[in-house]
């Protein structure tokens, strides 16, 4: 862990060298929560709830998808730009380091600038907090959480799949991002609202409706299963798989060197 | 200590013929080739030896480093570098090999050369002490004092070099591998690489294992070669025995004052001819080069001559024909 906030204050100091680049991305990162926001906004003043839920409440989905999938671009980028790195013979590099390769990869790669996609939709949460009616109490904070740690693992998990499909590929398949954008877009409403078969697909094959739909219906009092509150936890059983088929791909690299 | 023991590799590649229909057909169905890309290498290196690793491009140079390195594993054969199989023991056996690709920097682009040192001491789990003795050491055969404060990215290519080798002997590596170390640096810039190479060498008694297609860099640093061609292990030897071996066709080029092209001794063709310089060929079996110079001086007023340097390239050429391969 010392080793990682090494690595972390190399990147910070390598991004500083590009100060006004760096503010002017992180900024445009910022206002880009909002334009999403906006489409929200318009939708939702004329019908005033969607699938039963309210303008808050919505609003808290939508900022929880977004911070957990910002976090997870922040943090684990390495495996989204996996490409790049097997591309140019950085992973060359990474295996030749007394290091596991898993930790290298994530801590080669921090993209601070995702740190304003991650403020704009913390400005969100603390709104929609402040207007709804939700009751704040420790356990309500602590599903919050969950869900949040539980869509970053979600991510994460996509991430890595995603790189691990590279080693096979060597390029970046652009069909990976409809579960990747496409689950962060999703996530703007409460997942129910897209229909019975969209919700299935979401909770059993990629579990982000576990993060999300099944826990905030704890938070908003509409179910009190606790089964529905620690759903979140599911997330990490999710990484298994992605975790095993990146340990495949690794093992057909080294045996391709493709 | 390495022993590399029958060691064979293959790629699959999938070809397609050129256009678009083909293009699409290969989405369906692909035709696999499968291209040996080593064919049963068997060598070993003592401790504190400087070998030559050598051969055109394609030859499976890489390759055979990338299998030492423990990037990749080889379909058959063993490999035992200090006591441990590379790609099953991964992390404890890149903890005492450095190693340098000289087309790509392992360095932090836009950070001081001194914090890249500082974080890989990290990575290798040194001792701040270590480091700072390591680079003290380090910085003074290299003369790096003053391109520690500066980011990599301002580097010259030869102070990149300078610095890249310096980063992969922090550690102290029993073993250090070298990917062609001085492609594209300047004479002044490769005299001063090889002169380091030789003094770790030297002084730390570190294995070094070269590649590279200069052949002044083989000349300078190692006595040993190893080359390749094809996926397989040609040679293994003493340069000046193989040199005398192989090489049999010499050139040279006579300068020459007088106007009147001279007429050539026997055993001797032209190569090229301008007034006042002939590039000849001859055997160097049947003419040894001093009685093809005196030979050249019965002819013509010689006012200079040079003896054209034997590429790898070509030995590689006349290994090829000389084995059929």
């Amino acid at each position: 862990m010392r080793l990682y906030f090494k690595y972390l204050s190399v990147r910070l100091r390598s991004v500083m060298e590009y100060k006004s680049s760096f503010f002017l991305t992180a900024f445009t990162q910022f206002l880009l929560t909002f334009t999403a926001f906006l489409s929200i906004d318009f939708l939702m003043s004329r019908f005033g709830a969607v699938g039963g839920f309210t303008y808050e409440e919505v609003m808290i989905c939508y900022a929880v998808s977004y911070f957990s999938f910002a976090f997870a671009e922040c943090f684990f980028r390495g495996f989204d730009t996996f490409h790049q790195m097997l591309g140019n013979g950085e992973f060359d590099r990474i295996l030749v380091r007394p290091r596991n390769t898993v930790f290298q990869v994530i801590a080669t790669r921090i993209e601070f600038t995702k740190l304003g996609r991650m403020a704009g939709a913390l400005l969100v949460l603390i709104y929609a907090i402040g207007k709804g009616e939700i009751v704040w109490t420790l356990g309500a904070i602590g599903v919050l959480g969950l869900m949040f740690v539980g869509g970053v693992v979600f991510f994460t998990g996509l991430f890595v799949a995603g790189a691990a499909l590279c080693f096979f590929t060597v390029e970046r398949l652009e069909f990976l991002n409809i579960f990747t954008d496409g689950g962060k877009e999703l996530g703007r409403y409460p997942l129910s609202i897209y229909g019975k078969e969209i919700l299935a697909i979401f909770t059993f094959v990629l579990p982000f409706a576990c993060a999300q739909y099944y826990p905030f219906l704890y938070l908003s009092g509409r179910s009190d299963s606790l089964l529905y509150a620690l759903a979140p936890l599911a997330c990490f059983l999710f990484l298994i798989p992605c975790y095993v088929f990146w340990r495949i791909g690794l093992r057909h690299y080294r045996s391709t060197g493709s | 200590m390495i022993t590399l023991s029958g060691i064979s590799k293959e790629f699959r590649v999938y070809r397609r013929d050129a256009g678009f229909k083909n293009a699409i057909r290969s989405f369906v169905h692909r035709k696999v080739t499968i291209v040996p890309a080593l064919t049963d290498i068997s060598f070993s290196i003592g401790d504190g030896e400087m070998v030559g690793y050598i051969g055109p491009n394609g030859a499976g140079k890489s390759t055979t480093i990338k299998i030492m390195c423990g990037i990749l594993t080889p379909d058959k054969g063993s490999c035992v570098i200090n006591g441990r199989t590379p790609w099953l023991e991964r992390q404890a056996h890149v903890g005492e090999i450095g190693v340098v690709f000289g087309q790509r920097s392992q360095l932090w682009w836009d950070i001081p050369v001194g914090d890249s040192m500082a974080l890989l001491g990290d990575i290798y789990g040194m001792s701040k002490p270590a480091v700072r003795d390591s680079l003290d050491e380090l910085s003074q055969i290299l003369e790096l004092e003053d391109l520690l404060k500066t980011p990599t990215r301002q580097l010259s290519l030869g102070q990149r070099m300078r610095c890249e080798i310096a980063a992969a002997l922090l550690h102290r590596p029993k073993t250090l591998f070298l990917d062609e170390p001085t492609i594209g640096l300047d004479a002044v810039s490769k005299l001063a690489v090889r002169a380091f190479i030789k003094k770790i060498n030297a002084e730390r008694g570190t294995t070094v294992i070269l590649t590279t297609h200069d052949m002044q860099d083989i000349d300078a640093l190692t006595e040993r070669i190893l080359l390749i061609g094809k996926g397989r292990l040609l040679l293994d030897g003493r340069l000046s025995e193989i040199k005398q071996r192989y090489v049999r066709v010499k050139s040279l080029v006579a300068y020459y004052s007088g106007a009147e092209i001279p007429t050539l001794p026997e055993g001797f063709t032209a190569v090229a001819s301008q007034p006042g310089r002939i590039e000849v060929a001859f055997d160097s079996d049947a003419i040894p080069l001093p009685a093809a110079i005196r030979l050249l001086s019965e002819r013509m007023v010689l006012t200079d001559l040079s003896v054209n340097e034997t590429t790898v390239d070509d030995m590689v050429v006349s290994l090829y024909e000389d084995m059929r391969l």
